[in-house]
């Protein structure tokens, strides 16, 4: 429930506040929010699955959203940023995939 | 990840359906734990990431989203347009002063008789002069046919060859080679061995056309021709149409 009323009042705080994404991590907030939200995701399954540990998902959240920025900044250095970003996206969107069905499968078995 | 929970059994789904949605309504209830508030938090924190990226690329994305290398492109192709266009903005004005200055009609009178002369250096109604080459293809066993000449002479006017003249016949836009009895005919003329072409344009440019791997010299080589080519600074076309 927390969680939900966290999410919902993140949107309304951005759609109040309409703040400026500061140039220096425009290229990393996207690749960031697809971690996130694999983090959420994976979040719900646990619980679902009833192995939800709140230290854990913490702990995941934080650690994913960082390294998926930190491989984009690495790879903005070494000149292939664009290809790692796409890289990036692409395996936390089949995680993202996965963990849905995952969830579908326990809810709906379907 | 982990093996589904042992209540999970194919014969019994409506009870376990049971289970996740109470499991997901007891996730639902709030509980005031310090877990609880970070998790609240960090949710907090992606609503707020997602609402502010999509309203970030609501704007104009193509040089938002752009890398470094894209806009210095971009940049740069607008740079020289910009003096591409300063350069012709100074040009018109030059000719507009004059044409203003102008009672008797002189300036107006020289820039048509300049383009008149660009037009007929064109038309091969007029003679011209400047820097060129001379090729000369030597043909002992009449190999050569009018489709080799036409490649030559194609070849030379890719490279930017303006007037071209074989064997003293100005070569112009509708010009021909054909094959006849007595060997190649250039409109309707015989040309005799060797072929001699003139064509004025960038000397360097127009050799490097014609020395190119299998290109036209290498392709009369193979037919037992040889084409010998050379750089001149001056060069005098006077044959008119």
């Amino acid at each position: 429930m927390i969680a939900v009323i966290g999410l919902a009042a993140g949107v309304v705080l951005g759609l109040i506040l309409h703040p400026a994404v500061p140039l220096a991590l425009q290229p990393y907030l996207p690749i960031a929010i697809v971690a996130a939200l694999d983090a959420l995701f994976g979040a719900l399954r646990a619980r679902l699955e009833g192995v939800f540990d709140e230290k854990v998902f913490v702990v995941s959240f934080v650690s994913n959203t960082v390294i998926a920025a930190v491989i984009v900044l690495l790879g903005d250095l070494i000149g292939v940023g664009s290809q790692l970003s796409t890289a990036v996206v692409v395996v936390l969107g089949i995680r993202i995939f996965a963990n849905v069905a995952a969830i579908r499968r326990k809810l709906f078995h379907a | 990840m982990t093996e589904p929970p042992p209540e999970e059994t194919p014969d019994a789904p409506e009870p376990t359906t049971r289970v996740h949605l109470r499991r997901l309504l007891r996730l639902a209830r709030p509980r005031a734990t310090v877990g609880q508030a970070l998790t609240g938090l960090l949710c907090l924190l992606v609503g707020f990431a997602v609402v502010t990226q999509v309203q970030a690329n609501r704007g104009d994305t193509r040089f938002a989203t752009a890398r470094q290398d894209e806009l210095v492109g971009v940049l740069d192709e607008q740079n020289s347009r910009l003096d591409r266009l300063h350069r012709d903005v100074d040009d018109l004005s030059r000719t507009k002063a004059d044409l203003e200055k102008d009672h008797r009609g002189d300036t107006a009178l020289n820039e048509a008789r300049r383009r008149a002369d660009t037009y007929g250096i064109l038309a091969g109604t007029r003679p011209a002069t400047g820097p060129g080459i001379a090729l000369t293809i030597a043909d002992p066993q009449h190999k050569v046919t009018a489709d080799m000449l036409l490649n030559t002479l194609q070849e030379l006017r890719d490279a930017g060859a303006e007037v071209v003249q074989v064997d003293g016949a100005r070569v112009i836009v509708n010009s021909y080679f054909l094959d006849g009895p007595g060997g190649v005919t250039l409109d309707g003329g015989p040309l005799s061995v060797p072929y001699r072409f003139l064509a004025i344009g960038d000397p360097r440019t127009l050799t490097t056309a014609l020395d190119i791997p299998g290109g036209v010299r290498d392709s009369l080589k193979t037919a037992g021709a040889t084409g010998t080519v050379t750089r001149r600074d001056s060069i005098t076309i006077t044959a008119v149409k």
